[in-house]
């Protein structure tokens, strides 16, 4: 297993390398001088020549690598070209916001791909397979933002149950004042949670329903199934036991390539709900062209989910040893 | 890859995928008939109408047909569509062929490219190249495609992987055919099928990544009529006129909905191995 994890670790070097290669290419594809597009038309010749400076503009490219490598290695991403702020402290500041509600939706997920998954897989042919199904095959096709504008309309604006916009309390101090006594503000960040992290759950709970639904069914044909049921053991026993166990291997590694697109779906959810994470940092760099905080974010979303990959390859790993040792 | 029709036929997600997907495109392809309406044709006197037989879908704000603005929105969403996934197929699959064919350093550096990309959020990526290089058709088909083509690239890898040791091949090699030929001739014939099947899915992530960069407003700049954007000005008059956002959104869903069954539909009908599953299971009910 050690050497399973060194072997994995060393992989993540070369492919860190080449991300931040992609990332530094995002000012290469800027047509003309970078200076004077990304600050417009109504910039001074100061101006420009100033930004041309800080980005280091007037060195070839790769020496402007070169240092954008150096200067990564030592945790600094550069300056904003806005708010004039180092971009690690202003990405620090938003990304746990992000990664909050990327968790609880993979959570939710999770949660609702493998009841639906197992459902429609043990009743296979009936109707609750067919509207799980039809379920899934919707929630696959169904953009985002549409889903979550329907909920915003339907739970905060006509029922007027859930808060439409807006982040509570960060979840573990809410859980922490929950604890000491005060399950308000656990109550508060828990509904303006709700709706952001269901839109943005909806899609990956229906291709892991899917998943599981296709994996149960072959496993529920296994060999080792019948003989479990051949023993006398009771359905749900068999099910969750032996079916579900084995069935959830491939769905693992599912779950994790999911959070990578939960956190590009963060970027468009967080827009909507104006959940003030990462992803609306996102559209107003974006919308700003402040290159240095968008290579940036784009860099921090890169590694994020290869860690997580590399985390869910390791657990992999480990309850599967014919992938540490083949 | 060899398929008989009437059984095809017996598959519902093909079936009806099919029809979702040729009613969208041939609606595309006939807008200025099949629109009832100008797309920019106000009538300030049918302000916010709700859906009648004079507008099937309501109007908005300047009293422009809904119907009309989301039939030729089609033409642009297909077209980004259709774009994006010509070149991503087109790179992933020569990616994949060279990687799988001639395997050893070639696979690991052309696989290790792939998963840099693969690494990106695709929604960041694209909106960080479409910031970079402003808005436009080619623009933002290029910002899907960088991300798309690694998909192709894994799978036709691995089809290779597993044709290329095929007696054909082997055959074709000892014969001294070049390893071009054999890619293309004996190679690439054989993984059609799995290309096709991730075409079709591939046109509709291309349309909602598409709408995603509209309905964010880095997409075709107004007043082209796009989906996304259409949906997001929606948005503006949600209490009075919540069927714009929800039409617009909806004929989203279903276009990408049509495109997903026919891929899925393709799928079973292309894969043997899903046949002998579906057979199986036949068998089982029986």
């Amino acid at each position: 297993m050690v050497a399973y994890i060194v072997r994995r670790l060393l992989l993540l070097i070369p492919m860190a390398i080449g991300m931040v290669v992609v990332t530094f290419g995002l000012l290469l594809l800027i047509p003309g001088d970078p200076a004077s597009v990304l600050l417009g038309q109504d910039a001074t010749p100061e101006a420009i020549a100033n930004l041309r400076n800080a980005l280091g503009l007037n060195d070839p490219w790769y020496i402007r690598l070169w240092d954008y490598f150096a200067a990564l290695l030592q945790g600094d991403m550069g300056r904003s070209i806005f708010q004039n702020q180092p971009v690690a402290e202003i990405i620090y500041g938003r990304i746990g916001a992000t990664i909050e509600l990327a968790v609880v939706a993979l959570l939710l997920a999770t949660i609702i791909g493998l009841t639906l998954g197992v459902v429609a897989a043990i009743r296979q042919g009936s109707w609750v397979d067919t509207l799980t199904m039809l379920f899934a095959q919707l929630g696959v096709s169904m953009p985002v933002y549409w889903l979550g504008l329907l909920l915003m309309l339907l739970f905060a604006v006509q029922l007027g149950w859930l808060p439409a916009i807006g982040r509570g309390v960060p979840l573990h101090e809410a859980v922490l004042a929950a604890l000491t006594g005060r399950p308000q503000i656990l109550w508060d960040s828990l509904t303006h949670m709700a709706l952001p992290a269901l839109a943005l759950a909806a899609n990956s709970a229906a291709i892991i329903s899917r998943l599981v639904r296709a994996s149960m069914l072959e496993v529920l044909r296994e060999d080792f199934v019948r003989t479990a049921y051949a023993k006398g053991l009771r359905r749900g026993r068999v099910v969750v036991r032996h079916a579900l166990r084995n069935a959830l291997l491939p769905v693992l590694s599912v779950i994790g390539l999911r959070f990578g697109a939960l956190l590009g779906g963060a970027v468009i959810t967080e827009s909507i709900f104006a959940w003030p994470g990462l992803g609306q940092l996102t559209i107003a760099a974006i919308s700003q062209r402040d290159l240095p905080l968008i290579q940036g974010i784009v860099l921090t979303f890169a590694i994020v989910f290869a860690l997580v990959n590399l985390v869910v390859d390791l657990l992999y790993a480990a309850v599967d040893p014919r992938i540490r040792l083949g | 890859m060899s398929m008989r029709l009437p059984k095809a036929l017996q598959n519902t997600s093909l079936v009806v995928g099919l029809a979702i997907s040729l009613a969208i495109i041939l609606c595309a392809i006939f807008a200025p008939y099949v629109a009832t309406h100008g797309v920019e044709q106000m009538d300030m006197r049918n302000r916010f109408a709700t859906p009648s037989l004079e507008h099937w879908l309501g109007t908005d704000n300047f009293g422009r047909d809904l119907w009309s603005r989301l039939v030729f929105g089609a033409r642009i969403s297909l077209t980004i569509a259709i774009i994006s996934v010509v070149c991503s197929a087109l790179i992933g699959t020569v990616v994949g062929l060279v990687a799988g064919y001639f395997g050893g350093w070639v696979d690991q550096l052309l696989m290790r490219i792939t998963d840099i990309f693969l690494g990106f959020p695709a929604i960041v990526l694209a909106l960080a190249i479409v910031a970079v290089l402003g808005p436009g058709v080619l623009n933002v088909s290029f910002a899907i495609i960088v991300v798309a083509w690694t998909e192709y690239a894994r799978v036709v890898r691995s089809t290779t992987l597993v044709l290329r040791e095929q007696n054909y091949v082997q055959a074709a090699r000892a014969l001294g055919a070049s390893p071009a030929r054999i890619i293309f001739k004996e190679v690439l014939p054989n993984a059609l099928g799995p290309i096709i099947v991730l075409a079709s899915l591939g046109l509709g992530t291309a349309i909602i990544s598409e709408s995603a960069l509209s309905f964010l407003g880095f997409g075709l700049p107004p007043p082209t009529p796009t989906w996304g954007w259409t949906l997001a000005y929606g948005t503006k008059f949600m209490r009075d006129a919540p069927w714009l956002s929800i039409i617009s959104g909806a004929t989203i869903m279903v276009t990408v909905l049509g495109f997903n069954l026919l891929g899925d539909g393709l799928r079973d009908v292309l894969d043997p191995r899903q046949l002998s599953r579906g057979g199986a299971k036949a068998a089982k009910a029986k």
